[in-house]
């Protein structure tokens, strides 16, 4: 694993590499489909309750129309909630790792934040923000908000002392220090609070949705299930699952390009 | 050829003209004091070496004239020409300190950078050069070998432009071969600067410094200083410099003895 990020003990060819890259994927998902049709078969469960892979894929065919536009609506407040979370997260983090009175206030309050089930917080925000988008989004930011801002406050804080000491003797102002050492220095950190973040974004949004909406698959989900649509159900999990690790990737390969100094010994499987 | 004019001037630039008297330092940690009425004087342009077993002080020794040592401390250093030291030292580590999303030109202009200044790129170009990386200008660090990021740093240091240079072991973590070379352009590059270095390798300080002190014991003491003749770098060959290592050694070595007492 490490060795392929050394140039001088480079020894899988490249194109075999990438073949495997590109196969891996599509192996995983015939594996997982085929598991599926098994499992219908070996239980012999009633199509009600475990539709073959096959229903679903022609509900998928038939009802894209309905999909794709409630799709649209899920993808945008977990896209937004995303980036409301993240800004939220790195507001937060900054004051907290350069004032300690902040951080000895926030941090708690932060703590206890996270003591509150979420579940329970979405009616509220939905009695507050209403049926629209505002409220999911706010769901999507609250869950996001707390990796984001703990990874990012781990890696400001934990800027490496030789650094902090050459910056010292050269005379460095407290912001530059900031901007030109700490800031950086931490940006991997906060890349995995992102991942992390970017991860569990539809959670939120589909939780908002469930509670209280009009739109989403979140809600054409509960609507489904109630009329033991039970492939729609399936349908709108496949696509977000389609779409959590398509933004995943999306937001990996960002991630990536931005900070190619980082160390990387470890890649992440895919 | 620009670089080749410049070439002797360079290492003159911004020459030590003050001494620097350090009286009665006192450095606690944790309630243990790491040394106390502790005196040192570096002389103007003087390149003094400290010696000394592992976990001596030596390092929070130099740390305490660069002003990076927090807590329970003590003493005053004063300056010949009565003004502040702060300011005034440029300082380089064991560990290479090499920013890894910066290239390495822009790691050498740092300083300016930090302190809001308009970094002097020819100048950094000119000192790559000199430490012969000027093909790695625009490399980043983890492009670089060890004695290479030791070269970037030992750049950086010169970028600075302080009169005073204080060194940590810098020259530690490379190979024989490597450490021989940076000894050699340090020395060359740091003439007419105050410098302090700290190091456990009694040749490398025969070797660069005009003044070798022996740090040792708990409080830690100070020994007097071994001063080898010559010009650094000095032959390590040379029999004087051998019998001075060896004398060296003896203080170092007492010290073992009297700890295992």
């Amino acid at each position: 694993m490490t060795g392929q990020n050394n140039p001088h003990t480079k020894s899988i060819p490249l194109s075999e590499r990438r073949w495997l890259k590109l196969a891996r994927p599509l192996i995983i998902i015939v594996a997982l489909i085929a598991t599926w049709q098994v499992l219908v078969i070996v239980t012999g469960a009633p199509k009600y309750m475990l539709p073959p892979p096959a229903d679903v894929w022609s509900t998928l065919n038939e009802r894209h129309a309905v999909l794709l536009d409630h799709a649209q609506y899920t993808i945008a407040e977990t896209v937004i909630g995303l980036f409301a979370g993240a800004a939220l997260g790195t507001l937060a983090a900054i004051p907290m790792a350069l004032f300690s009175p902040v951080r000895f206030w926030l941090m708690p309050i932060l703590l206890v934040s996270q003591a509150i089930p979420f579940f329970a917080l979405a009616p509220l925000l939905v009695l507050w923000l209403g049926f629209g988008l505002a409220s999911k989004i706010a769901m999507a930011a609250l869950i996001i908000f707390f990796p984001v801002t703990v990874a990012f406050f781990d890696g400001l804080s934990r800027t490496e002392t030789g650094w902090l000491d050459l910056a010292r003797t050269m005379g460095a102002s407290r912001w530059r220090l900031l901007t030109h050492i700490r800031l950086p220095a931490a940006l991997p950190a906060f890349a995995s609070g992102f991942r992390v973040a970017t991860a569990v974004a539809p959670i939120g949004a589909v939780i908002g949705e469930w509670v209280g909406s009009s739109h989403g698959l979140g809600y054409l989900m509960l609507h489904a299930n109630a009329r033991v649509q039970i492939d729609m159900v399936f349908a709108c999990l496949l696509i977000l699952c389609a779409f959590s690790i398509t933004q995943y990737f999306i937001v990996d390969r960002i991630l990536r390009a931005a900070l190619p100094w980082q160390p990387d010994s470890l890649k992440p499987v895919r | 050829m620009r670089s080749t004019e410049h070439a002797p001037d360079m290492a003159q630039n911004n020459p030590a003209r003050f001494d620097i008297a350090l009286h009665a330092a006192r450095v606690a940690f944790n309630g243990a004091d790491v040394f106390h009425d502790l005196d040192l004087t570096l002389p103007a342009g003087s390149f003094t070496c400290l010696l000394g077993p592992s976990g001596v002080g030596k390092s929070t020794l130099l740390r305490y004239f660069a002003g990076l040592v927090e807590g329970d401390v003590s003493g005053t250093i004063t300056c010949s020409d009565n003004t502040p030291l702060k300011d005034r030292v440029a300082y380089m580590a064991q560990q290479d300190l090499l920013l890894p999303w910066r290239t390495v030109h822009e790691n050498v202009v740092l300083g300016a950078v930090l302190r809001g200044e308009t970094p002097k790129h020819d100048k950094a170009s000119h000192l790559l050069t000199e430490v012969g990386l000027s093909d790695a200008a625009n490399l980043r660090p983890a492009e670089l070998s060890g004695g290479m990021k030791q070269r970037a740093a030992l750049a950086r240091t010169l970028m600075e432009d302080r009169p005073v240079v204080l060194m940590d072991e810098p020259f530690s973590a490379l190979d024989p071969l490597n450490r021989l070379r940076l000894q050699e352009l340090s020395a060359r590059m740091l003439r007419g600067k105050t410098v302090l270095l700290v190091t456990h390798d009694p040749l490398e300080a025969l070797r660069l410094g005009d003044r070798v002190h022996v740090l040792s014991g708990s409080p830690a003491r100070l020994q007097d200083a071994i001063t080898p003749k010559g010009q650094s770098p000095r032959n390590i060959a040379d029999p004087d410099i051998l019998a001075q290592q060896a004398e060296l050694l003896g203080q170092l070595g007492a010290d073992a003895s009297e700890g295992a007492v």
